[in-house]
């Protein structure tokens, strides 16, 4: 075991990296409580700063004036790079359904992460140690970087300047009654746009800050965004949103629980941190500081027209689009049928985000979790235990409702943002395990070698497994769209007072409805696993949740055929673009995700019926 | 003749698809107490979020002061000097009485009352009483009261006052009264909406009455309650 | 014997005490009005009545069975029907669909996975929405409704587990006199027809006086007076803590 000195030591580190994560946690929850905006590009903001300070310290004199003025001025720029994104980007979607609003931070998260591999390149940077503290304190006979120990003292330090400013200052006063009102603060007078300016600009400063302080102890790298998002989500969600102490000591708690949990469970860190979060949501579900709950914006995702049976007209037209399909491998290629199985499968994975997502209204941005489950699952029985194919499906079908019996247990205890950012959480959790537990999951490599039976060997036969498998899905996810299932849930979603009121378990049915879409999304991952013959961490990566995300957006949140629609028009688009121009396949991705929400937020299915359908005015 | 205050001119606003007010004209001169009156979707909230630029669907000419604000954007047309109040009392309750005071502020406007934080707190006793009281832990009559005062910290030449009657307690309704009356007799000039005819009578001085976004009557408040008809096609019973 | 009983119920929130020995009843096919300047601990009583908070003492007793500790899903099973002050539909649903959504709810029918919704109990919804005048408009979706129609249909999925007392939470805010006036008339021809008994709260005098048989008035989480409108409009307590000169009512001859 470890002896106590050891521990003193990293409890110390734990509260050095309590400070960074403060830092970022604290701008991330100032910009959601003015603009309401989860800016899931907060973290990019990090990494940008990491890797501006890594340029500007290298080119200032190597003093230790030179390096705080490099990571200050590395912060500065970051903060101006912030609110010019604010002032051309987010200032159009303020009023925009959350969901929206999560997805155009992602396109911004794509697009720096391929501008920063533009730039800076795909290695790990680390930079030279600080000017006048590049040595060691011994403590209790343990040596602990005095950088390390400097940084302590900044959480605490902002945390009092952030205080201080939003309770001794006007201007922060003013934020606070934006927060709560920003309607009745313009009409007292208070120009909006720069006070949302310039929370931008104080937020991403403090995100860049962390960043750039981060660098002599960490090496700058492109997955820093992503992983320090998430942190500062699950430190914004214990410590409740509205506050800033609450992120402070919600910091200090993952940070210690980090720096001891690599300690004793080196594996399962992220484990631990969630299994933390449980708790604290369980005991206090606004977190720990966080005694008022925000209001949702009325009208979020709301579907106006009520869902109609589908007229003789329609269903006939499903039956010949059905009967098309199933010529189609007479006149089209190999290459033809392997896109549109996985067409047919990626279809199956947006229709059970689409049911969450569309019909109550959850916005489940960690839904990869499910597919991963069902290919991981498909995969071990496959490999490990040796069973055939029709054994591993089951087994997905079964681990994904399990994830959701899981994670529904808690997410539908949250609403709206919170909701998001646990169910990424969850993903997350996953994503790291599976890469962590090599032995078992085969970690970075994934595992390969799942082989169908020789009937499916073709890609004629697999095409046909798929169009039977999204046929079928799809039918049966649309009987429990019209069941009193489905609209139970929609009531859940449309006025949780009333659904009470009529003897409804709101919770429950959601809980419910989480598990039948675990499950289609895990068969969806099993059928992907055995489409390539393979499994990756990335089946749990956020990527994967932002690609269903995407298909349902092009395809139309608001109809019921959105999900077909929009995996067939992204998946082909996708395939064609990976092909072509996989070097920016990022940075297009996110600029067609932020251009398609700011100029077609409804959809194709949703645009064509807005021109050409005849809906109720 | 004085140049009207507030001078509208074919004012038209829709919220999305949905025109609601159609060609508005209306003036509120120094000094008055204008009220508009009508049903609950007549278009009463919608002017005034009109007026003050919160509803960006609208055309139409508005001049304050024989200056056209209605391309402004919502905290200008604040800043020429039009308050509001809008009808939910919308005080900060994480802050407190002063502290709400304080946004309100804006500086002294030639022509206009002078208002501190302590005339203000002698005309409204209550707020003097609590004044670091958080807005969270006051009753309904007290956050009308600060909102009104929050407003008045602008130094408005002119407010507008939705529905101030509505939701709150009769006693209260008589105390609201009286002190609008203390206020007009101070100078201020005020655009009240009101679906009370009884209120409105004590204190306003001309009505228009408005009918699914048409103003259907304009006079002075006696010519209204004198006018049995309009009162009862458009207003109560 | 009483649809309610309220027997001296409080409750405190910390130290403040929102209500306090407050007691009443309400009869069948009576009409009950609950009364009191803001704060004054009208919602916290009733929400005491349909479960959403626990008396910290005395009892209700509803129908014969003290309901003091039930749930909100158990009040509404033994038959107490509620509307909110902001009316509460869904808005994606047709009208026809949100009576039925009620009355698979009624009939426990909820977990269904297979047959479609609008397939199950549409004479029934047709039935109560012709109670409230609303079936001709059973297929319109919703959320396009005017607000008195959206009250009306709210009022149709209240009587939908054919309740013996409906609690209406300020059913006339945001309407204009002319509606409120005629859904408290279609409320209280309800009442006739089907024996039910009401609790409201209400903000508007005018609503109150004319169409309650019995006024309970609250004040600082007590209850100051019961009794029947004319004896409250003239009682001096009541004058001075909410009803003030009757200089402002709206109708005239109660301001007289």
């Amino acid at each position: 075991m470890y002896d106590i000195s050891t521990l003193f030591a990293q409890l110390l580190n734990g509260l050095s990296y309590a400070s960074t994560l403060f830092l970022v946690a604290s701008g991330l929850a100032l910009i959601f409580g003015v603009s309401k905006i989860v800016n899931f590009a907060h973290g990019s903001f990090y990494m940008l700063g990491a890797y501006v300070a890594l340029t500007i310290t290298s080119a200032m004199p190597s003093t230790s004036w030179g390096f705080w003025g490099g990571v200050l001025l590395s912060a500065l720029i970051v903060g101006l790079i912030g609110c010019l994104i604010e002032m051309t980007v987010l200032r159009r979607i303020y009023s925009a359904p959350e969901v929206f609003q999560i997805l155009v931070t992602f396109g911004l998260v794509l697009v720096f992460q391929n501008l920063i591999y533009e730039f800076w390149g795909p290695d790990e940077v680390l930079a030279p140690r600080v000017p006048g503290l590049k040595g060691a304190a011994s403590i209790f006979g343990e040596r602990i970087p005095q950088y390390s120990l400097a940084l302590i003292f900044v959480g605490p330090i902002f945390l009092g300047l952030l205080w201080w400013l939003t309770h001794r200052t006007r201007w922060g006063r003013l934020i606070r009654a934006a927060t709560q009102d920003r309607e009745m603060v313009a009409s007292l007078g208070v120009n909006q746009k720069t006070l949302f300016t310039v929370v931008f600009f104080l937020g991403t400063f403090l995100a860049g800050l962390a960043g750039a302080l981060q660098i002599p102890k960490e090496s700058a790298n492109l997955q820093m965004d992503i992983n320090i998002v998430v942190e500062a989500f699950v430190i914004v969600v214990i410590g409740g949103m509205g506050s800033i102490l609450g992120a402070f000591l919600a910091a200090v708690l993952v940070g210690v629980i980090n720096a001891f949990g690599v300690l004793f469970f080196p594996q399962a860190v992220s484990v631990l941190i969630f299994i933390v979060m449980v708790l604290v949501l369980i005991f206090r579900p606004n977190g720990l500081m966080g005694g008022r709950i925000i209001p949702q914006r009325p009208g979020d995702l709301s579907i106006d027209q009520p869902f109609r049976l589908p007229s003789k007209r329609m269903k006939l037209a499903t039956l010949i689009v059905i009967a098309v399909l199933m010529l189609l491998p007479m006149v089209a290629s190999s290459y033809l049928e392997v896109v549109m199985s996985e067409v047919f499968i990626l279809a199956i994975f947006a229709g059970s985000l689409h049911f969450l997502l569309s019909v109550g209204g959850i916005v489940s941005f960690g839904h990869a979790a499910y597919f991963g489950l069902g290919s991981y699952a498909a995969a071990l029985v496959a490999t490990r235990l040796g069973l055939p194919m029709g054994v591993g499906i089951l087994a997905a079908i079964l681990s994904g409702a399990a994830g959701g019996l899981l994670f529904g247990w808690f997410c539908t205890r949250l609403k709206g943002v919170y909701l998001a950012m646990l169910t990424l959480a969850f993903a997350q959790i996953l994503f790291t395990l599976s890469i962590q537990m090599v032995s078992f999951t085969g970690g970075d490599n994934g595992i390969v070698g799942l082989s169908r039976p020789a009937w499916l060997n073709s890609h004629t036969g697999y095409y046909y497994l798929s169009l039977l498998a999204v046929t079928v899905s799809t039918w049966l996810m649309r009987r429990a769209l019209y069941s009193p299932f489905g609209f139970a849930f929609r009531a859940g979603r449309d006025s949780a007072p009333r659904s009470a009121a009529i003897g409804m378990n709101v919770a429950r049915i959601q809980w419910a409805a989480f598990i039948v879409s675990g499950a289609f999304a895990g068969l969806a991952g099993a059928l992907m696993a055995y489409h390539r013959g393979s499994v990756f961490p990335n089946d749990f990566g956020v990527s994967t949740t932002v690609d269903a995300l995407v298909m349902v957006l092009v395809g139309g949140v608001q109809s019921i055929s959105g999900p077909l629609i929009g995996a067939f028009a992204y998946h082909i688009v996708a395939v064609e673009l990976i092909r072509n121009l996989a070097d920016y396949w990022r940075l297009i991705l996110g600029l067609f995700i932020i251009a398609f929400v700011l100029g077609m937020p409804q959809g194709i299915v949703g645009a064509f019926m807005h021109r050409f359908g005849k809906g109720e005015k | 003749m004085t140049i009207p205050l507030l001078e509208v001119t074919g004012l038209n606003a829709a919220y999305g698809q949905a025109q609601i007010l159609f060609d508005m004209n209306l003036q509120v001169r120094p000094n008055e107490v204008v009220a508009i009156m009508g049903r609950n979707g007549a278009g009463k909230s919608t002017t005034f979020k009109a007026l003050m630029g919160h509803l960006k669907n609208r055309s139409g000419s508005v001049k304050l002061r024989g200056e056209s604000i209605e391309k402004l954007p919502v905290y200008q047309i604040a800043r020429r000097g039009l308050g509001f109040v809008p009808e939910d009392r919308r005080i900060f309750s994480d802050l407190t009485v002063l502290e709400n005071l304080d946004l309100g502020r804006q500086p002294p406007r030639e022509g206009a009352a002078e208002w501190t934080v302590e005339t203000l707190l002698d005309v409204f006793p209550n707020l003097a009483a609590m004044p670091n009281r958080p807005g969270s832990d006051m009753s309904g009559g007290e956050q009308q009261m600060l909102t009104i005062a929050r407003t008045l910290m602008g130094n408005p030449y002119l407010v507008l006052l939705d529905e101030p009657s509505e939701g709150v307690a009769p006693v209260i309704v008589e105390r609201l009264a009286k002190l609008i009356l203390e206020l007009k007799a101070k100078g201020l000039t005020i655009l009240l909406s009101e679906q009370n005819l009884s209120f409105a009578a004590a204190l306003a001085d001309r009505a228009y009455v408005l009918d699914r976004g048409h103003i259907v009557f304009e006079g002075t408040m006696a010519e209204l309650s004198a006018n049995e008809a309009v009162c009862r096609a458009y207003l109560t019973m | 014997m009483s649809t309610l009983a309220v027997n001296s119920i409080s409750k405190s929130f910390f130290a403040v005490k929102a209500v306090q020995d407050v007691s009443f009843t309400v009869g069948p096919g009576e009409i009950v009005a609950l009364i009191g300047p803001n704060g004054a601990g009208k919602s916290t009583c009733f929400n005491m009545l349909n479960g959403q908070l626990r008396a910290d003492s005395g009892s209700v007793v509803f129908d014969g069975y003290d309901i003091t500790r039930e749930k909100p899903n158990q009040i509404w099973r033994r038959g107490v029907g509620r509307t909110f002050q902001i009316a509460q539909t869904f808005g994606s649903m047709t009208v026809r669909e949100n009576v039925q959504m009620v009355l698979h709810s009624v009939h426990d029918r909820l977990s269904g996975l297979w047959t479609p919704l609008v397939r199950s109990y549409r004479a029934e919804a047709d039935a109560l929405l012709g109670a409230v005048g609303m079936q001709d408009q059973a297929e319109r979706a919703c959320c396009f409704l005017a607000y008195g129609d959206v009250k009306r249909l709210e009022l149709a999925m209240a009587l939908a587990n054919r309740p013996k007392l409906l609690l209406m939470d300020e059913p006339t805010a945001g309407m204009a006199p002319k509606e409120r006036n005629s859904l408290m008339r279609l409320t209280a021809s309800l009442v006739r027809e089907r024996g039910l008994s009401v609790l409201f709260t209400e903000h508007s005098v005018d609503v109150v006086f004319e169409h309650a048989d019995v006024v309970v008035v609250m004040s600082r989480g007590k209850l100051i007076a019961k009794g029947k409108p004319l004896e409250i409009r003239d009682n001096p307590l009541v004058q001075e803590v909410y009803l003030g000169t009757g200089a402002f009512l709206e109708s005239s001859e109660i301001a007289q």
